[in-house]
């Protein structure tokens, strides 16, 4: 069966973790901003700035570890925009964050043009290249599937132990899901509820600004528009089905990573008889179905979406 | 007792002024307190004593006044307005009505948040876990610290409260109409953990308008009515009407009992079961007549709340039928209003009004269809408002007038809207569902002569309570709910409230314990 060789061959794994990696960032991100009580609508946005700012600052000179840096401090600048709007200002968090995702996309798009205003195609960087680890990579089948991925595809793994440790072992991470459950009760302990809301907005938008990044300096060599495609998106529906786990949200990713993988594939199989488009369209409704599974029971942050005011019950 | 006592104050509060708008919510309160000792700060709602307490953890700050606090080095120093933090480094802990925890977190995890530096590397458990342990050993307050909140009953989630405070080494322990959602057996046991912690040296402060508790668990009573301290004295030397006629500013005058003359059956259970899990009700027989008050004894969650919603149509019983006049009832909320049942829900905020929409609005809602308030299907402005000034006025109820949101009134003040809405329409049954909870002596006496008023035109009042009191005050009959069983009712006199507590408590009648 042909299927079955799809799922056998240690490239299609491979092409699943890479189509992931943006995935795990986003995720991670809207994760962390929901944790404390915040929606993020603003990762679409985010995504392209930090895609745009990373590929930009590498072309500029700034080398790739400093591109990396540059796009999450991008991402953390409109996460502090969206977190003043949302946060002290109380203001609808979907209005807001559908606002940041319009205004960073088209500034993004803005910045481009005004740098390159004659170019038809975009200039290439040097992308990060996958990292050859001894004995590990050589291995058979694992060793192709898991180990010849970018920088970038590590640091998301590690990223996601990170964000896991600190949620659940840290004073920190205590204080951030109380924030996300329930704002009094966090006054009541004598913690600022509004430094934590805009801290967590700020690196969750850091985060997402990385998954943008990785496309431009990991995945492909350059920017185009329209390259984010709906990924910001995809990362929002992800965490209801993690039920905002960090571990739950890679299983999310990887799965997403998988079917999209696997659908390109099917699609040289079988793609003479029935349109592209249906393949296309195979993750996004299989996404919608295990959301629809799994959201049901989802124990969400209690104050999420709610604007919290001092005094106020 | 304590050395702190002989005339230095642990707390201080001078003079503080609290004014929102043209209310003066706080006018020049003076209150002292010792370490060691249990002061009841009684009043009515609204009286400024939420405020006060608010003003004095921080969530506020005094337009005038000074909050002054003993430091462990034994001198008296101001505290910081408006700082949650300052309040608790100073030893204050604060027990809200409404508990400010984390449902999704565990007792543990509500308990240590922000008593660690939030940048230190590691959440230290088994130290607090520890620590928790021996507070709990010698505090008796026992709690599963590893279980979410959200799971946790209500009692516990306020033994999680005081421990959170007690984690911090509080000594002065401030609590927020502590019984407000207690069992008495509930607020027995608190109040033993409240005198052992005052004889360790801790010094206590609750709210509360009950004037039972006041009376049985304080060393000294503070009265505040209308921002002011109108007493303050030791409460071996007050007697209950004193006080309360302190706390309201004029002798209340409880109703009278008075009994009705009950006229032929007019609602009617017939082997009624609906519900599941413990809000179950299972074969109900019950008849109420008309101009009669039957009284349904029992502890909250019993059957009750399910009783009420098969009545109001909410929910459709699975056997048995329920007739109104010899007619089967309709399983459906519109049906049970033409119908002629009022219905005070026990959860008024909730259910028994619709908290954005103004006072007049509601006051209207369940007429709207009435041709005296709509032409055509458009509203009639001046009809709804004029019916609204007439409510304002004839049932007292204080807010600015019509167009006030109703979300910001009083418990008392929304439950006069609930009752002029209802009552108004001379329903032939009254459902009253623990209608006088939270409220205060005056609004609590009116509601009783509401109710009273509509038994004696000529309806069927269905009363539950678990307060005793108003049950015996009010009720022809009394019949006891228990596992979602009702005993067959019995006339009043021949009860007395001893019997009918042990009957709630699942002992029937001649008093050995039931199956």
């Amino acid at each position: 069966m042909e299927y079955i060789d799809i799922l056998l061959s240690a490239n299609f794994w491979a092409a699943a973790i890479r189509i992931a990696t943006p995935l795990i960032f986003g995720v991670l991100g809207a994760l962390v901003c929901e944790r404390a009580g915040v929606l993020n609508l603003g990762i679409e946005g985010i995504f392209v700035v930090g895609a745009m700012c990373g590929w930009m600052a590498v072309w500029l000179g700034a080398g790739l570890w400093g591109g990396v840096l540059i796009a999450a401090l991008a991402g953390a600048f409109f996460g502090l925009l969206h977190g003043i709007l949302t946060v002290p200002l109380g203001l609808s968090q979907h209005v807001s964050g559908l606002g940041i995702t319009m205004f960073a996309t088209s500034v993004s798009y803005f910045a481009y043009r005004t740098a390159l205003p004659d170019v038809s195609s975009p200039p290439r960087i040097e992308a990060f290249q996958p990292l050859d680890i001894p004995v590990l990579s050589e291995l058979p089948f694992i060793g192709p599937a898991l180990f010849q991925q970018t920088p970038m595809t590590f640091l998301a793994l590690a990223l996601v132990l990170l964000v896991s440790y600190m949620l659940y072992r840290t004073p920190l991470g205590l204080a951030i899901r109380a924030v996300g459950d329930n704002p009094s009760a966090v006054e009541a302990q004598g913690l600022p509820v509004f430094a934590l809301r805009i801290g967590a907005i700020m690196a969750g938008s850091a985060l997402m600004a990385l998954g943008g990044a990785f496309l431009t300096m990991s995945a492909f060599d350059a920017f185009f528009f329209g390259m984010i495609n709906g990924r910001g998106w995809i990362c929002i529906a992800l965490v209801v089905f993690a039920s905002w786990r960090p571990g739950k949200a890679l299983l999310g990713a990887l799965l997403f990573g998988a079917f999209d993988a696997f659908q390109i594939r099917l699609q040289n199989e079988v793609g003479a008889v029935i349109p592209s488009q249906v393949f296309l369209m195979i993750p996004y409704l299989l996404s919608i179905v295990a959301l629809v599974l799994v959201a049901r029971k989802a124990d969400y942050p209690r104050a999420l979406l709610q604007p919290y005011f001092r005094g106020q019950r | 007792m304590p050395e702190t006592e002989s005339g230095h104050p642990l707390l201080s509060l001078q003079n503080i002024t609290r004014i929102f708008g043209d209310l003066v919510a706080n006018g020049n309160v003076n209150l002292d307190l010792y370490a060691g000792e249990i002061v009841a700060l009684l009043g009515e709602n609204g009286a400024g004593k939420t405020t006060l307490m608010n003003i004095l953890f921080g969530h506020y700050v005094a337009d005038q006044g000074r909050v002054m606090v003993r430091h462990s080095s034994g001198i008296l120093a101001d505290l910081e307005p408006g700082a949650p933090q300052a309040a608790l480094e100073a030893g204050i802990g604060m027990v809200h009505q409404h508990f400010t925890l984390a449902e999704n977190l565990t007792g543990l995890e509500n308990i240590v948040l922000g008593t660690e530096s939030l940048f230190s590397y590691r959440l230290n458990r088994s130290k607090a876990r520890a620590k928790l342990q021996e507070l709990m050993q010698s505090s008796g307050l026992e709690v599963d610290l590893d279980q979410r909140v959200s799971r946790l009953a209500v009692g516990e989630r306020q033994r999680v409260e005081i421990l959170k405070a007690l984690y911090r080494d509080a000594r002065i322990l401030v609590l927020d109409e502590p019984t407000a959602v207690l069992t008495p057996q509930e607020s027995n046991n608190l109040f033993i953990t409240l005198k052992l912690l005052a004889a360790k040296g801790m010094a206590i402060i609750f709210i509360s308008h009950k004037m039972a508790e006041v009376l049985s668990s304080s060393d000294r009573v503070a009265v505040l009515r209308k921002g002011r301290i109108v007493a303050d004295l030791p409460t071996s030397k007050c007697d209950r009407h004193q006080l309360a006629e302190v706390m309201v500013g004029h002798s209340v005058q409880a109703a009278e009992r008075k009994p009705g003359y009950p006229a032929g059956e007019a609602l009617v259970f017939a082997g009624v079961s609906a519900g599941d899990g413990r809000e179950q009700i299972e074969n109900v027989n019950l008849a109420l007549c008309k101009g009669e008050i039957i009284g349904l004894a029992g502890v909250s969650g019993n059957g009750q709340s399910t009783l009420a919603k098969v009545v109001s149509g909410l929910e459709k019983p699975t056997a048995g039928t329920i007739s109104l006049h010899g007619k089967p009832l309709k399983p459906n909320a519109v049906a049970a209003i033409r119908s002629g049942i009022a219905r005070i829900p026990e959860d008024r905020h909730h259910d028994g009004i619709v908290g954005a929409m103004s006072v007049e609005e509601n006051l209207v809602l369940e007429e709207i269809r009435k041709p005296a308030y709509q032409r055509f299907g458009l509203l009639r402005f001046n009809e709804i408002r004029k019916r609204a000034q007439e409510a304002i006025k004839a049932c007292d109820i204080r807010c600015s007038g019509p167009l006030a949101v109703s979300r910001l009134l009083s418990g008392g003040n929304i439950q006069k809207i609930v009752l002029a809405r209802t009552l108004d329409q001379q329903p032939d049954i009254v459902l009253a569902a623990q209608p006088s909870r939270g409220l205060d002596v005056s609004a609590t006496a009116d509601v009783h002569r509401r109710l009273q008023e509509a038994r004696d035109r000529g309806a069927g009042v269905l009363l539950i309570s678990e307060d005793l009191d108003e049950l015996f005050q009010l009720s022809d009959r009394i019949a006891v709910i228990h596992r979602g069983h009702i005993c067959e009712p019995v006339e009043t006199e021949k009860l007395d409230k001893k019997q009918v507590g042990l009957m709630m408590a699942g002992h029937s009648a001649k008093g050995e314990q039931a199956a």
